[in-house]
C-alpha cells in the first residue's frame, strides 16, 4: 500500500502507456512524463505568489491580499487574467524579434532545468549521467535571456540593469558550482539520482544527508547564497530593484511578457532550490528511517516548500545589497569560502570515518569563516566621510 | 544520415550562414550562439555527455555574453538599421567556402576508415582520471594561463591608488 | 560573531509573523470600509452650519454676514442674503441666508469660516467619505445639506459645542442683564419724570422741588453713564 502511493505516479503512467500503440510509445512516454512538470511547477508557482504576499505581509505588520477570493486564494487568478489581458506595449525603437524571444528563452531555459531533477523515487524525467552539469548548463543560459531583454528594449535603464543582472550572475554562478562540486566529490557521480541514493541511506535511523557534515552544512548556506543571487531575489535584487531602476532589464515589458519573466524567475528559484534539495538535503528521501511510509514526492515537495518560506523570509528580513557590496560578498568571501570548503572535503574523504573527522572538519571550517570575516571586516573603517573635492 | 544529423546540422549551419549575413553585431552574435548550442547537440547526440554540457555552458553561457559585452562596450549603434543582411555578405560566404575547402581536403586526405563504429562511451570519471594522469602537465599549464587572465583582468580594471591622490 | 545581526534580524521578523496572528499590535491593518479608524475629537473635514433646536429654518444660528465667504481662501461659499428679516433663537429679528452652498471638492478644510464667524453658525464636520460618481454637483453642498442641529455638533465635538454653548449662555445673560440695566434706568427715568410734572403740579416749595430736581436730574445722570457702560 505504502509502495503504490508511493510510485501512484509511476504506475499511472505505466498503465496510460500500455494503451499506446508500440510505434509511439518513446515519443508518449516523454510526454507523459513531461506533462506532470508542466502542470506542477507553475502551479507551485501561482501558490508561492499567493504565499509570499500574505507572508510578507504577516511579517511587515499587515495582511496581504485577501479580498479576492476566500483569504485572497483567487489572487494568483486575478494576476493571471490581469497579465493577459494587459495591452502589450513594445517600444517603437525595440528589435521586436529579440524582444520577443528574450523571455521564451528563460522560460525555455528554467523549464530545462527540471528533467534531471529526482522528483521521488523513479521519479526523475531524464537520468543522465551527467545531469549535474546539465543542470548548471541550462542555468548560464539564463543570462543570455537577460542580456537579450535588456539590450533589445533599447532603452538606457533596461541595459543597465542588463548588464548589472548579467555581472551579479556571472559572479554568483562560480561560487554556486563550486559549492556543489563537494558534492560530487563525496558521491563520485555527477548523476542526482545517484546523489540521492546515496544519501537515502540510514544509520541508527538517521540519513547520509550531506547536510549532517561540516562541508554540507557551508556548502549548503553557500549554494542558498548564490542560488538566491542567481535568481536575482532579495536581497540580491538590485537588477530588478523596484525603487532603483523600477523593474531593470523587464522595464519595457508589459502584459504576458512581464508574466513570463516573473514565472521564468520563479522557476529559476524553484529549479536551483530543488538542486540544492537533491544535492544536500538527500532530495526524496525522509529525515528519520521510521518516517518513510510518507511517500517519497511528499517529501521533496515538503522540502521545497520549507526553502520556499526561507526566501520569503529573507526577503522580508534583509535590506537589499548595493552593487558594489553584492560583488565584493561574491569575490571576496563566498569564493574563497567555496574553495576552503572543497579542501575541506577532501580531507574528509581520505580521513577515517568517525568523530575525530567530524570536529577536524567543522575546525577546518569554522577557523577560516572567522578570519576571513574579521579580515574584510577591517579593510572596511566606519569612519566619518571625508570629502576629497569639496573644500 | 540519420534525422536528427540532418536537423542538427542544418541549425549548425544556418546559425553560421545568419551569423555571417546579418548586419546588427549583437544579431551576428545570437545566430552563433544558436550554432553553438547545434554543435552541443551533435555532440549529445554521439554520446559524448561531460563535452556537450561543458560546450553550452562554456561558449553559450560564457563565450557569447562575453561577445555581446565586448560589441556593447564598443560598437555605436546610431540609427536603427532597417537593413537587416549587411552589404559585405559575399566577402562573408568567400571567405567561409575557402576554409570549408581547406578542412575538407584535410579530411578527404585522411586514409578511409570504416564508417560507423560505435563512439566509445567515456564517461566523466575516466576523463577526470585521464586528466589527473596522463593530461596532468597540460591542466596546469592551462590553469596557471587562466590565472594570469585573470591577474590582468584586475590589474587593467583596478584604480590607480597613486592617480587618485591629489 | 559572524551573522549575528542577520540571525537577529530573522528572529525579529519570526516574531513579527507569528505574533501578528496572535496580538493585536503586531497586525495594525484596518479593514476599509468594514473597519474605521478611531478619529480624534479634533478632527475636521468639509464645514457644516448650526441649528439651534429641532427646526433648521428657524433655529440657523448664520445671519448672513458674509464674512465667511470673504474670507474663504478658495472662495467656495456662496452666500445670498435675504431681503427680509426672522426671529433667530432668542426671538431677535435678524437676516437670514436664502442660499448657502459650499463646493467641497475646492474647500481646503482650513477652519477661516470658523474662526471668523462672530455667531458662531459655522463649524467643521468629520465626515470624510462621499463617494460619488458627479463630480460638480454632487459636491456642492447646499443650505439643506449642510444644516446640521446643534446636538449633532454635540455628538462630533463634545468639548467645543459644550464651551460654544456656554459662551453663548454667558452672552445672552450679558445682553438680557444689560437690557434689563436699561429697562430699569428707563424705567427710573420715567419714574423721575412723572415725580417731576407731579410736584410742578401739585405747587410744591421750590425749595423742595429745587432738592428734587436736582436729585431726579443726579439719578438721570447718574443712570446715563450707567446704562452707557452697560452698553
Amino acid at each position: 500500500m505504502i509502495q503504490t502511493l508511493d510510485q501512484v505516479f509511476v504506475i499511472a503512467k505505466h498503465w496510460l502507456m500500455g494503451y499506446v500503440p508500440s510505434p509511439l510509445q518513446p515519443l508518449t512516454s516523454a510526454v507523459l512524463s513531461i506533462i506532470p512538470i508542466l502542470i506542477a511547477f507553475p502551479l507551485l508557482f501561482a501558490i508561492t505568489t499567493w504565499l509570499e504576499r500574505k507572508g510578507l505581509g504577516r511579517i511587515q505588520n499587515r495582511l496581504g491580499p485577501n479580498r479576492a477570493g476566500f483569504n485572497g486564494l483567487m489572487q494568483p487568478i486575478a494576476d493571471a487574467i490581469k497579465s493577459l489581458t494587459k495591452e502589450d506595449v513594445v517600444p517603437l525603437t525595440a528589435d521586436h524579434i529579440v524582444h520577443f524571444l528574450a523571455p521564451l528563452l528563460l522560460v525555455v531555459a528554467a523549464f530545462l532545468a527540471y528533467s534531471v531533477l529526482p522528483v521521488g523515487r523513479n521519479m526523475v524525467l531524464a537520468n543522465l549521467n551527467s545531469g549535474v552539469l546539465f543542470f548548471f548548463a541550462v542555468g548560464s543560459v539564463v543570462e543570455l535571456a537577460v542580456f537579450m531583454a535588456g539590450w533589445s528594449s533599447r532603452s538606457k535603464y533596461s541595459l543597465l540593469g542588463a548588464m548589472r543582472a548579467i555581472a551579479q550572475m556571472i559572479s554568483y554562478e562560480v561560487p554556486l558550482v563550486l559549492a556543489s562540486v563537494v558534492v560530487i566529490m563525496q558521491a563520485g557521480s555527477l548523476s542526482t539520482v545517484e546523489i540521492v541514493e546515496q544519501q537515502a541511506q540510514y544509520t541508527h535511523g538517521l540519513p547520509h544527508w550531506y547536510i549532517f557534515t561540516p562541508w554540507g552544512i557551508l556548502g549548503f548556506i553557500l549554494f542558498m547564497i548564490a542560488a538566491t543571487a542567481e535568481s536575482n531575489r532579495s536581497p540580491f535584487d538590485l537588477p530588478e530593484g523596484e525603487s532603483e531602476i523600477i523593474a531593470g532589464y523587464y522595464i519595457e515589458y508589459s502584459g504576458f511578457k512581464f508574466a513570463l519573466f516573473f514565472l521564468g524567475e520563479y522557476l529559476g528559484m524553484f529549479a536551483t532550490s530543488g538542486i540544492a534539495i537533491t544535492l544536500f538535503l538527500g532530495g526524496w528521501s525522509a529525515p528519520l528511517a521510521a518516517l518513510t511510509v510518507v511517500p517519497s514526492w511528499i517529501w521533496f515537495f515538503a522540502k521545497l516548500l520549507a526553502l520556499i518560506f526561507a526566501f520569503i523570509w529573507i526577503r522580508g528580513t534583509l535590506p537589499r545589497l548595493r552593487m558594489d557590496q553584492l560583488m565584493n560578498f561574491a569575490w571576496e568571501f563566498i569564493l574563497p569560502m567555496a574553495l576552503i570548503n572543497m579542501f575541506v572535503a577532501g580531507v574528509w574523504r581520505f580521513m577515517a570515518p568517525g568523530i575525530v573527522r567530524w570536529l577536524v572538519c567543522a575546525a577546518l571550517v569554522l577557523a577560516p569563516c572567522v578570519v576571513l570575516a574579521a579580515l574584510l571586516k577591517r579593510k572596511k573603517k566606519l569612519q566619518l566621510r571625508t570629502y576629497s573635492f569639496a573644500e | 544520415m540519420t534525422l536528427t544529423f540532418l536537423i542538427i546540422a542544418f541549425l549548425i549551419v544556418a546559425g553560421t550562414a545568419a551569423a555571417m549575413g546579418f548586419r546588427n553585431p549583437i544579431h551576428c552574435v545570437l545566430a552563433l550562439t544558436v550554432s553553438f548550442a547545434g554543435i552541443a547537440a551533435l555532440y549529445l547526440e554521439l554520446g559524448a555527455q561531460f563535452v556537450g554540457f561543458t560546450q553550452i555552458m562554456v561558449y553559450v553561457g560564457a563565450v557569447a555574453i562575453l561577445a555581446v559585452f565586448a560589441i556593447m562596450m564598443t560598437h555605436r549603434p546610431g540609427d536603427p538599421e532597417t537593413r537587416i543582411f549587411s552589404r559585405n555578405a559575399f566577402v562573408g560566404v568567400f571567405t567561409a567556402a575557402a576554409v570549408f575547402a581547406v578542412i575538407g581536403w584535410a579530411i578527404l586526405k585522411q586514409p578511409a576508415t570504416s564508417a560507423a563504429t560505435q563512439p566509445a562511451s567515456v564517461s566523466v570519471q575516466q576523463i577526470g582520471a585521464s586528466l589527473m594522469h596522463d593530461y596532468v602537465l597540460p591542466l596546469e599549464i592551462v590553469g596557471l594561463l587562466l590565472t594570469a587572465a585573470l591577474i590582468g583582468a584586475v590589474v587593467i580594471a583596478m584604480d590607480r591608488k597613486e592617480d587618485n591622490a591629489k | 560573531m559572524l551573522g549575528e545581526g542577520i540571525i537577529k534580524g530573522l528572529a525579529e521578523t519570526a516574531r513579527n509573523f507569528f505574533g501578528s496572528y496572535v496580538r493585536k499590535e503586531r497586525l495594525t491593518t484596518v479593514q476599509y470600509p468594514e473597519q474605521r479608524l478611531p478619529q480624534i475629537e479634533a478632527t475636521r473635514n468639509f464645514p457644516f452650519l448650526v441649528f439651534d433646536g429641532t427646526d433648521p429654518d428657524a433655529g440657523l444660528r448664520c445671519v448672513s454676514c458674509q464674512i465667511c465667504e470673504k474670507e474663504c481662501p478658495p472662495k467656495c461659499i456662496f452666500i445670498e442674503k435675504s431681503k427680509d428679516k426672522k426671529p433667530d433663537a432668542v426671538g431677535k429679528p435678524q437676516f437670514y441666508p436664502t442660499v448657502f452652498n459650499i463646493d467641497v471638492s475646492v474647500c481646503m478644510s482650513c477652519q477661516i469660516c470658523v474662526e471668523v464667524c462672530p455667531f458662531e453658525a459655522i463649524k467643521m464636520d468629520v465626515q470624510y467619505d462621499y463617494p460619488t460618481e458627479d463630480r460638480f454637483s454632487a459636491l456642492l453642498f447646499d443650505k439643506h445639506e449642510l444644516s446640521k442641529s446643534n446636538e449633532y455638533y454635540h455628538q462630533i465635538h463634545p468639548t467645543e459645542a459644550a464651551a460654544v454653548d456656554a459662551a453663548l449662555a454667558a452672552e445672552r445673560e450679558a445682553a438680557a442683564a444689560k437690557a434689563a440695566t436699561a429697562a430699569a434706568a428707563a424705567a427710573a427715568k420715567a419714574a423721575a419724570a412723572t415725580a417731576v410734572t407731579s410736584t410742578q403740579s401739585n405747587g410744591a416749595t421750590p425749595a423742595a422741588a429745587k432738592p428734587a430736581t436736582p436729585g431726579a436730574a443726579a439719578d438721570t445722570s447718574e443712570a446715563q453713564p450707567a446704562g452707557g457702560e452697560k452698553r
